[in-house]
Parts: structure tokens; C-alpha cells; sequence
């Protein structure tokens, strides 16, 4: 048999075998993720409330957000939410992997400690957790009751309960963290011993060599995170006891989301939410990923 | 680059120690101070932990009194109380979780690793699509998905069921995880699964004798993330599991949290504390896993 021939019937073989493996991916695709997609696009054309069947109305759940002021005030809430507490968390964590990386003794310690919080910032506990340490009596006004100073029930109040929640945020700058470290670890050590032999000092060795490096890692950690960010669900519902409060000032989007389908089950307007949510997300790491162009160092 | 699954754990980066620092007594304070620094912000992290742990064994009344995390007074009273507070005793919230978490394990170990196999591996037509596709749904927030999925199966009659959480699983539905195993798999030497080939081994074998046992981390990482992320849930169990009979142990603490509210923290603490048991087992356990993984989805 000449090798032509192999070639040809092991590359037939190998589509056949390759759908095979992917079958359940395309099944999954298919049933889970792009059905559900274009319902949900159907769907937020129609006034469908479960009860009774969809009926098409047309743009008018698109109407109905252009006056709807828990909508506007749950977007401002959001992008506050996402445009505080991401830069927070994520200086923090290229701060402090800055100098974990300096070959600090205990690194692996240290490192387990930052990011524990992060696998548990997520859970109905550390939402529980939060909503008494900020609560007018809580472990903050504690501490703070013994430095004399006089503190204010945190979630309670307007002004501060979304705070609490981008500190929730910035507690998890551990994943991050950990993200920038393996990206500081694949920065050559010979270009800081040839900056130093030129006499460069940590300080511009950092905005030299190491920031302009580790842009990449940056921007796939400013993507994720901002893409999580948003989809916050969890700690806002816990800490506000699911409404949102007070006065919607923890109104976060997936919340509202949640509050319109599932609280009063308009399934046609909470999908045009959903489709309202999708095209942020995607303009916004659009807009990243072509500012990338001008701040995003793609070496080698 | 795919070869940094096999990042060494921490510890071997501290062989690139004190870099840019000389000797004399001006580098040792300053390390000094730099632990000094580390020390303090990692119990700044860990207090609020600690201290849930430590008022977890207090009289609610002296947890809105006593910032220490060493108690005056200490008993079980809380887990003993906390634990049949509910209707059900809290290990049958614990084993609805355990069940669902097993399942998604299962399910997502089988299914992404097909999917990667075929992904990493296998030369088939619309391979480059296909993957783009995967990757884009990385991005996709469940909430554009879950009005729909809930309109399916609602239809299905699986509303009330732990179906809607687990059969996804085995349809490859979270993508990251494919990601992280293509990327693992492309670093594996390929002149394994030919020699394979040559000996007349058929893709599958390949895949199950081969290639899965060399993936081990990357299955274990993957088993890691998809346990502590569908135990954290909260979300999806909310909206699919409405019967308190279903109830998994972060919806039962929420509606602990509703139903008690604020009179029973010390009870709350406690199971919130149970809750995270297991997270905190399984960080200790497989934390190098945890961090290396996370650090390869970062490194393109």
C-alpha cells in the first residue's frame, strides 16, 4: 500500500472517530446551549409567563426597559459593582503576586492562604458570613467599637451595602493571583540580570520588563473577571435577603433577572434581560479585546 | 503553552530566590518586612474565617459582642441545635449536595475528556470551527440560558428534580473543562499514541488507555473545580429545586437564613461552617492541583 493511500484512509477514519467523540459535545451544544439560545431570543419577543402560552409582542419588552427604573438602577448598581470592585481585585492581586514572586520563603504557603478565599467566596456560607460581619452588630463595628470609633449597619445603608459586596469582590484576589504568578514565573531570569548589569532599578525593571510581559496575563484576567463580575448572583441575594436592598442598591442584573422570571415569571421579558445582558457582556470584551491591540504585548 | 500543566508546585520557584537583592543588613529588613507585611494581610484574609469558626461555638448573643477568635465560651450547642433545626436533619441537605456533586463529577470527567481527546488529538473537518465554537460558550453567562433550559424542563417534568443539574454534566456542557484537558492533552507526547497506532490500537483504546491514565492531573483538577463549583452552587439549585424535600445544603442554609433570620446566627454559623467543610477538605487535599490548573488556563 503507498503512504498516500494510508494517509487517506486514516484520515476518513479519523472524522468518523472524531464525531464519535464529540458526539455528547454536540448533543450538549445542540440540546443545551444553542436550543436554549434561540429560544431565549424567541422568547424575548413574546410575553410568555409559564401559565399561558407565548404570545409575539413584538419589540415591546425592548419598550418596556427604556422606562423601566428598577432596570436602570439595577445597571447602574451593576456597572458599579463591576467597574470598582474588578480594578480593586485584580491590583491586589498582581500586587501581591509582585512580591510573592521575589522568591519569598513560604510562597506556597502564602499563596494557599490568598487563595483560599477565592473557592469560598462563592458559597451561600460566606454570603451568610458577610451579611453579619457588616450588619449593624457585626464583627466590623466590633472592631471598630475597640479603635472607639462608631460604625453603621453596612448593609442597611444604601450608601454602603454594594461596598460590602465589591469587598466580597476584592477578597477573592487570590485566583487571580495565582494567574499572575505562573505568568511572572515565564518571564526569563536573564532579562532581569541583563537589566541589571545595564542598571536598571526594580522600579523600572517593573515598567520595563515585567508589566509589558505579563500584559497578556492582565488582559485574560481583566476578561474573566469582569465576565464574573457580571454574572454575580449569589452573594448579592444572600446579603440582601433576595430583594435587592435596600432601596435596590444591591439590585445586581442576574438578581433582577432572577426576580422577573423567576419571582414573578415573566419569562418573556426576563429573556429579553438575559439577551440584554449577553450584548454587554460581548460589547464589553469586544471593547477589551480591541483596546488590547494598543496595550497587549504579544512578545517572542 | 500546554507544558505548564506540569508547573512544578510551589515551593521550587523559591530556587530563583532573592534576585535582584544583595547581601547586608538593608536586604534582610527589608525581607523582614516584607513577611511582616504577608503575615498581616493573610490574617486580614483568614480572620472573618476564623472568626465565624471560633463564634460558631459561641452563644449567639455574645457573637454580636466578641470580635476574638478565641471564645469565652465554648460548646456544640450550635451544631447540635443547628443540625435538626430544619425540617430535615442537615445530613440530608449535605448528601442532596453530595449526590448532585458526584453525579457532575462523573459526567463532566467523561464527557469534556471526549471532547478534548477529539479536540487535542484527532484531524477532522470543521475541527477549527468547532473549537471556536467551545471557546465562545466559555464566555456565555448561564443566565442567558437558564429561562429556556427551565421552559425545557419544566416540559420534561424535571422541575423538582436533581435532573436539570446533573444530566447537562454528561453532555460536556461546562467548556472550560474541555479547554483545560485539550490544552493538557496537546503537551502529551504524541509518539505514544502513534506507537499505539502502529500496534493497531483504535482511538478508543488510545483515549482510555493512554491518554486518560497520562491526564491524570488534569482529570483531577477538573473532578476538584467541578465538585467545589457545583457544591457552592446556588443559582440553578435554586430555580430547579423548589421542593424543601430537594433542598441541597446551600438552599436549605438560605432558607435557614430566611426563616431564623437573625436570632439564631451562632446555628447559622455552624452549618454554614459544615457546609464548607468539604471545600476545605478537598483545597487541602488538592490544592497543587487547584492552583496549577487554574494557572494553565491562564497561559494560553
Amino acid at each position: 500500500m503507498s503512504e498516500r493511500s494510508l494517509k487517506i484512509k486514516g484520515t476518513r477514519r479519523e472524522d468518523r472517530a472524531a464525531y464519535v467523540f464529540l458526539l455528547p459535545w454536540f448533543i450538549g451544544m445542540a440540546v443545551f446551549t444553542i436550543g436554549p439560545i434561540l429560544a431565549s431570543l424567541y422568547l424575548s419577543f413574546t410575553d410568555y409567563t409559564l401559565l399561558s402560552p407565548p404570545e409575539w409582542i413584538g419589540l415591546e419588552n425592548f419598550q418596556r426597559m427604556l422606562d423601566d427604573t428598577r432596570l436602570h438602577k439595577s445597571l447602574v448598581v451593576t456597572f458599579e459593582y463591576v467597574f470598582v470592585s474588578v480594578p480593586l481585585q485584580l491590583g491586589l492581586a498582581l500586587a501581591l503576586a509582585m512580591l510573592l514572586n521575589r522568591g519569598v520563603r513560604g510562597l506556597a504557603f502564602y499563596r494557599s492562604v490568598y487563595y483560599l478565599p477565592s473557592l469560598l467566596a462563592g458559597s451561600v456560607s460566606i454570603a451568610i458570613l458577610w451579611r453579619q460581619i457588616f450588619g449593624s452588630e457585626g464583627l466590623i463595628n466590633q472592631l471598630l467599637d475597640l479603635v472607639g470609633l462608631q460604625g453603621t449597619s453596612w448593609i442597611a445603608n444604601p450608601d454602603f451595602a454594594l461596598g460590602t459586596l465589591v469587598a466580597l469582590n476584592a477578597w477573592t484576589f487570590g485566583a487571580p493571583m495565582v494567574i499572575f504568578l505562573a505568568g511572572l514565573r515565564q518571564i526569563p531570569t536573564s532579562y532581569y540580570e541583563a537589566a541589571s548589569v545595564d542598571g536598571a532599578g526594580p522600579v523600572s525593571q517593573f515598567f520595563r520588563i515585567t508589566l509589558p510581559l505579563l500584559t497578556p496575563i492582565i488582559f485574560f484576567n481583566v476578561v474573566l473577571q469582569m465576565i464574573d463580575a457580571f454574572q454575580n448572583f449569589t452573594q448579592a441575594f444572600v446579603v440582601s435577603g433576595g430583594l435587592g436592598g435596600p432601596v435596590d442598591s444591591t439590585l445586581v442584573y442576574t438578581l433582577y433577572l432572577y426576580d422577573r422570571g423567576f419571582g414573578s415569571f415573566e419569562m418573556g421579558y426576563a429573556s429579553a434581560l438575559a439577551w440584554v445582558l449577553l450584548v454587554i457582556i460581548a460589547v464589553l470584551t469586544g471593547v477589551n479585546f480591541l483596546f488590547a491591540k494598543k496595550w497587549v504585548f504579544y512578545g517572542d | 503553552m500546554a507544558t505548564d500543566t506540569m508547573l512544578p508546585a510551589g515551593p521550587a520557584v523559591d530556587a530563583q530566590a532573592d534576585r535582584p537583592s544583595g547581601p547586608g543588613s538593608t536586604s534582610r529588613a527589608r525581607r523582614l518586612g516584607k513577611h511582616a507585611l504577608l503575615i498581616v494581610l493573610g490574617i486580614a484574609m483568614l480572620y472573618p474565617l476564623l472568626w465565624m469558626v471560633s463564634s460558631s461555638f459561641k452563644p449567639t448573643e455574645l457573637i454580636f459582642r466578641d470580635p476574638s477568635i478565641w471564645p469565652s465560651e465554648a460548646n456544640f450547642a450550635n451544631y447540635t441545635e443547628g443540625w435538626t433545626a430544619l425540617a430535615h436533619p442537615f445530613h440530608f441537605y449535605l448528601w442532596n449536595s453530595a449526590v448532585i456533586a458526584f453525579f457532575s463529577v462523573v459526567g463532566n470527567l467523561l464527557s469534556c475528556s471526549l471532547a478534548a481527546y477529539a479536540f487535542a488529538r484527532l484531524k477532522f473537518r470543521g475541527r477549527a470551527v468547532f473549537f471556536a465554537m467551545m471557546l465562545s460558550t466559555l464566555m456565555l453567562p448561564i443566565h442567558v440560558l437558564i429561562v429556556p433550559r427551565y421552559v425545557l424542563f419544566s416540559e420534561l417534568g424535571w422541575i423538582n428534580t436533581n435532573l436539570p443539574l446533573i444530566v447537562p454534566k454528561f453532555f460536556a456542557t461546562d467548556a472550560f473543562f474541555i479547554f483545560l484537558m485539550v490544552q493538557f492533552i496537546r503537551g502529551l507526547p504524541r509518539e505514544l499514541d502513534e506507537a499505539a497506532r502502529m500496534d493497531g490500537c483504535g482511538h478508543f483504546r488510545i483515549y482510555w488507555r493512554i491518554i486518560m491514565p497520562l491526564s491524570l492531573p488534569a482529570l483531577a483538577t477538573s473532578a476538584l473545580f467541578t465538585f467545589i463549583w457545583t457544591w457552592n452552587d446556588f443559582f440553578s439549585q435554586l430555580i430547579f429545586l423548589t421542593d424543601p424535600n430537594l433542598y441541597t445544603a446551600p438552599v436549605a442554609l438560605n432558607s435557614f437564613l430566611d426563616g431564623q433570620g437573625e436570632s439564631a446566627w451562632g446555628q447559622l454559623f455552624a452549618m454554614s461552617i459544615v457546609a464548607l467543610a468539604p471545600i476545605f477538605g478537598f483545597f487541602l487535599a488538592g490544592q497543587r492541583y487547584l492552583t496549577q490548573g487554574l494557572a494553565t488556563t491562564g497561559l494560553k
